[in-house]
C-alpha cells in the first residue's frame, strides 16, 4: 500500500542524504528491534528498557534524529522537512522506529523553542531530544476541560518564586513524568489574561498524583494535586499573563501531532492493516477478495478516507512551507485523524467478531487482546487535545467566520 | 410502545422496580470485580426464579405462565437498562427449545426446574467468532461431538441446547462436556464448550434451530433496547448538569441536535424490537424478517448511542468510574452476538428476494 510518505517522495537531490541515512541506520539500528515498537506503550506507560532499546535510543539521541527538524545547537537533527521525510521512509523500510517521543517532543519542545529564553531552551531541549526527561501536561481541571480558561490552579507571586495550589486532572503519564508544563492562574481578576505558563518539577514537595483507571483497564493518567508547591520564577515561560496564547499555541502542536492518526506512522496504527485482518478472519472468495461484499465496500471507503487524509496532510505540509507552524487547519486534521482512527478500530473489532472483544486469559491471541484495548483507548482521541466538538467550533468561528449565537 | 395488557404492564413495572432497587449498575460492578465462577449472583437468580420470569415463556403445564416473548422482552429490557447480570435470557430461550421440541423426557426433566429458576440453561450454537448457521457438530448414536464458541452463560449452565448439523439437541452439563471460560470486554460469562461424545437428547431439526436462534436474537434486542434507553437518558442528564463556558452543555445547539437524532433513532429501535417480539408471539410467517429488521436497527442504534455516550461525557466518559464504558463494552458484544447489523441486512435482503 502506498503511504503518505511514499506519495511525498521527491525524485531529486536527496539521494545522497538517503544513502547516508541508510548507512547510519544499518550501523546503529539493532535488527532485533525490527517492528518491535509497542503500539500500546504510549498508553501502558514505560516498560523497562532492554539493552538494545537503550542503545537505539542513545544512538538516535546523540544524532538528534529523534527530533530531526529541531536545531542542532539544542541537540536536534537540524534537518529540513524533506530530509526528515527521507529519514522516516528509510526507517519504515527496515522496520525501525523512533525511540524518542512523548509530550516533550510532540508539544512542549516546539513551544519552548518559540517562546523560551535561551537559558530555558538550553536547559530543557537537549534532554527532550535525547529522550532523558518525561514531560506531562497540566492543563485540564475538574471544572475546566473544554473551557480550559476557567482553570483555578493559582500561582501566588512571592517575589523570587511562586507558590502553586490547586488540582489538575487527566494528567497523562503524570505518575511517570519528571516535569509538568502547566497553565496556572496568576491573576484572578481576568479570565484569559490571568493565565501563565509555568514549568513544575513533579518531584517538588507538595506535588501528588493519583492514577485514574480508564475503560480500557489501564491507568496511564492521573489526578495531580499541588499543595504549596514552590516554583522558581525562572520557570515561567513567556510573560506573566501570556500563558493563554502560549498554551493554545502548544495545543496546535498537540493537534498537529495527533492528526497523524490516520497516517501510516501513528503508533496506534501499528500492526496489521484492515484488509489483511479481514482476509484472515472473514475469508476470501474464489478471486482472492474479501468474501463479504458489503464489508469490502466499507473497508474500501475507510481506505479511501485514509488516502484522502494522507493527501490532505501532504498538501497542508506544502502550504506550510513558509514554516509558520500549525494553523487553525490543524483542527480539521485532528478531527479527520480521530475519525479515521476510530473507524479503523470499529472495523477491526467487527471483523474479528467475538475474538475482537477479548479482555484477558485464554482463547485470544496477543493481537486480539491489543485490538480490544486500543479500540477502547481510541475513544479518547476525539476527546483529548480539544474534543471534536471544540475543533468544529474552532473551524466554524476562526475559519468560516461564523458567530456565536446569543 | 406496543399495546400491553394488564399482566404485561404489571410484569414490566415489577421488573423495572426490581432492577432499580436490587440490581442497579453498582451490582454489576460488584459482580465484575468479584468474578464468580458461574458468572452470576445465585441470590439474584433465585429471586428472578421466584418472580417467575424464567417461566414467562414456558407452558403452564410445566409450571410456567406462557405470557410469551413480548413479556419476556419487557423483563429483559428492564434488566438491560441496568446491565443486570442474569442468565434469564439464555435460560428462557433454551426452555423454549425444550418446550417446542419433541422430547417428552426433556420436557419432564427440565422445564419445571427452569421455570422456577432452580436450573440454568443456555444455547450453544455458533462455532466461531461470528454468528452464522454453518454448523459442524455431529451426533452419532446419541453422542454429540463438536466445539461451541462464546456460549453465553456457559460457565453456570446446567444444560446446553446445542446445534448439530441435523438439528437441536439437549446436553446436560457433565459427561463429555468441557467448559473453558472466555473473559471478554463486557465482563459477562462467555465460554468455549467442547462436547466430546456427550450424551444428547434430540429436540428437533434445523427448523427448530433457526426458530430458537430467532428467539434468542429478539431477546438480545430487548436487552439492547433497555441499554440504549439508559445510555441515552444518562447522557441527556449529564449534558443538563455539566457546566462549561458558564453554561450547561445542554444549551449548545450542536449537542441538542445530536441528542434529538439519537432520540429519534431510539423510537425506531423500540418499534422494531417490539415488532419482532410480537411476531414471535403471533407465530407470523415473516418472523425471520422481523427479527433481522430488529437486530440490524438495534445494533446500529445502540452502537450510535453507546459511542456518543462516551464522547459526550468527555474525559469522564473514558474512566472506569463512570458507567459509559460499561455500556460501550456490553453494547459491542451484543452488536456481534447473533449476527451483526451487516449480517442481518443481508439476511433481510435474501428474505425479500433481493
Ligand atoms: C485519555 C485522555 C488523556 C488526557 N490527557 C490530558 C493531559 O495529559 N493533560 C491535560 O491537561 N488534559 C488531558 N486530557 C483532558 C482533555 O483535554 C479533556 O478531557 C478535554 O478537553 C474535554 O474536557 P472535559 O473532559 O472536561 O469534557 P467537557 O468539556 O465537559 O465536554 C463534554 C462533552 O461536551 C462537549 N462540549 C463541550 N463544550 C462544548 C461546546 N461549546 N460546544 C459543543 N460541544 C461541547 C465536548 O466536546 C464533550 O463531548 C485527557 C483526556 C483524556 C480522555
Amino acid at each position: 500500500m502506498a503511504t503518505a510518505v511514499e506519495l511525498d517522495r521527491p525524485a531529486d537531490a536527496l539521494e545522497g542524504f538517503r544513502a547516508e541515512v541508510r548507512a547510519w541506520l544499518e550501523a546503529n539500528f539493532p535488527p532485533a528491534l525490527k517492528d518491535a515498537d509497542n503500539a500500546m506503550s504510549a498508553v501502558e506507560g514505560p516498560s523497562d528498557e532492554t539493552p538494545d532499546q537503550r542503545k537505539w535510543r542513545e544512538a538516535m539521541g546523540a544524532k538528534g534524529w529523534g527530533v530531526p527538524t529541531w536545531p542542532k545547537e539544542y541537540g536536534g537533527g537540524g534537518l529540513t522537512r524533506a530530509e526528515a521525510g527521507v529519514l522516516n521512509q528509510e526507517m519504515a523500510r527496515i522496520g525501525a522506529w523512533n525511540p524518542i517521543g512523548g509530550m516533550g517532543v510532540m508539544m512542549f519542545g516546539p513551544t519552548l523553542l518559540e517562546y523560551g529564553t535561551d537559558a530555558q531552551k538550553g536547559e530543557h531541549i537537549p534532554k527532550i531530544a535525547k529522550g532523558e526527561i518525561r514531560w506531562c501536561q497540566g492543563y485540564s481541571e475538574p471544572g475546566a476541560g473544554s473551557d480550559l480558561a476557567s482553570l483555578q490552579t493559582f500561582a501566588e507571586d512571592k517575589g523570587d518564586h511562586y507558590v502553586v495550589n490547586g488540582q489538575k486532572t487527566w494528567t497523562s503519564g503524570g505518575q511517570w513524568a519528571d516535569k509538568c508544563f502547566a497553565l496556572v492562574r496568576t491573576d484572578k481578576s481576568q479570565k484569559h489574561a490571568g493565565i501563565s505558563f509555568l514549568l513544575i518539577d513533579m518531584d517538588a514537595e507538595g506535588v501528588e498524583t493519583k492514577p485514574i483507571r480508564l475503560i480500557s483497564g489501564q491507568s496511564p493518567f492521573c489526578e495531580t494535586f499541588f499543595t504549596n508547591v514552590k516554583v522558581p520564577k525562572n520557570n515561567l515561560v513567556g510573560l506573566e499573563g501570556q500563558g493563554w496564547s502560549i498554551g493554545t499555541r502548544l495545543l496546535q502542536h498537540e493537534r498537529n501531532s495527533l492528526s497523524s492518526g490516520g497516517g501510516s506512522s501513528s503508533r496506534m496504527n501499528a500492526g496489521k492493516q484492515v484488509p489483511e485482518i479481514a482476509k484472515k478472519y472473514r475469508g476470501t472468495d474464489a478471486e482472492g477478495r474479501i468474501a463479504d461484499a458489503e464489508l469490502r465496500t466499507r473497508i474500501i471507503k475507510h481506505e479511501m478516507d485514509q488516502r484522502a487524509f494522507a493527501l490532505t496532510l501532504r498538501r497542508a505540509a506544502l502550504d506550510a512551507k513558509s514554516n509558520q507552524g500549525p494553523s487553525a487547519a490543524t483542527s480539521i486534521m485532528k478531527n479527520v485523524g480521530a475519525r479515521i482512527t476510530q473507524d479503523r478500530a470499529e472495523l477491526n473489532i467487527e471483523i474479528m467478531g467475538m475474538n475482537g472483544l477479548g479482555w484477558e486469559g485464554e482463547g485470544f491471541s496477543e493481537d486480539e487482546l491489543t485490538q480490544t484495548r486500543s479500540w477502547l483507548w481510541g475513544k479518547a482521541v476525539s476527546i483529548y487535545g480539544g474534543s471534536s466538538e471544540i475543533q468544529n467550533n474552532v473551524i466554524a468561528k476562526r475559519i468560516l467566520g461564523m458567530l456565536d449565537h446569543q | 410502545m406496543a399495546v400491553l395488557n394488564d399482566e404485561q404492564v404489571m410484569l414490566r413495572d415489577m421488573a423495572r422496580e426490581w432492577a432499580d432497587n436490587e440490581s442497579p449498575v453498582t451490582a454489576f460492578r460488584k459482580l465484575r470485580d468479584a468474578a464468580p465462577a458461574k458468572g452470576f449472583d445465585p441470590e439474584a437468580w433465585r429471586t428472578v426464579g421466584e418472580m417467575g420470569w424464567a417461566g414467562v415463556v414456558i407452558p403452564e403445564e410445566f409450571g410456567g405462565s406462557a405470557f410469551g416473548y413480548l413479556s419476556l422482552g419487557l423483563v429483559v429490557e428492564q434488566l438491560g437498562r441496568n446491565l443486570a447480570v442474569s442468565p434469564l435470557a439464555s435460560t428462557a430461550v433454551a426452555a423454549t427449545a425444550i418446550a417446542m421440541g419433541s422430547s417428552d423426557a426433556a420436557k419432564n426433566d427440565w422445564l419445571a426446574k427452569l421455570a422456577s429458576g432452580e436450573a440454568v440453561a443456555t444455547l450453544a450454537i455458533d462455532e466461531g467468532p461470528h454468528h452464522d448457521m454453518k454448523i459442524a457438530a455431529t451426533v452419532a448414536a446419541g453422542k454429540l461431538t463438536g466445539t461451541k464458541a462464546f456460549v453465553a452463560e456457559g460457565d453456570g449452565a446446567d444444560a446446553f441446547v446445542v446445534a448439530a448439523a441435523d438439528g437441536l439437541y439437549l446436553v446436560a452439563r457433565g459427561e463429555g462436556a468441557t467448559v473453558s471460560p472466555r473473559r471478554m470486554a463486557d465482563s459477562r460469562s462467555h465460554a468455549e464448550v467442547r462436547f466430546d461424545g456427550a450424551p444428547a437428547e434430540k429436540l428437533g431439526g434445523t427448523d427448530l434451530t433457526q426458530a430458537i436462534v430467532d428467539r434468542a436474537t429478539a431477546v438480545a434486542c430487548a436487552e439492547m433496547l433497555g441499554m440504549a434507553e439508559t445510555a441515552f437518558h444518562q447522557t441527556n442528564d449529564y449534558l443538563k448538569q455539566r457546566v462549561q463556558f458558564g453554561q450547561v452543555l445542554s444549551t449548545f445547539q450542536a449537542l441538542q441536535h445530536r441528542m434529538a437524532k439519537m432520540f429519534t433513532e431510539l423510537e425506531l429501535m423500540r418499534s422494531a424490537v417490539e415488532g419482532a417480539l410480537e411476531a414471535i408471539d403471533a407465530g407470523r410467517s415473516d418472523l425471520d424478517q422481523s427479527v433481522s429488521l430488529a437486530k440490524a436497527i438495534a445494533s446500529d442504534t445502540l452502537k450510535l448511542i453507546s459511542r456518543e455516550m462516551v464522547q459526550l461525557h468527555g474525559g469522564v466518559g473514558m474512566t472506569d468510574e463512570y458507567d459509559a464504558g460499561l455500556y460501550l463494552k456490553r453494547s459491542a458484544v451484543l452488536e456481534t452476538m447473533w449476527g451483526t447489523a451487516s449480517y442481518h441486512r443481508e439476511r433481510f435482503a435474501r428474505a425479500n428476494g433481493y
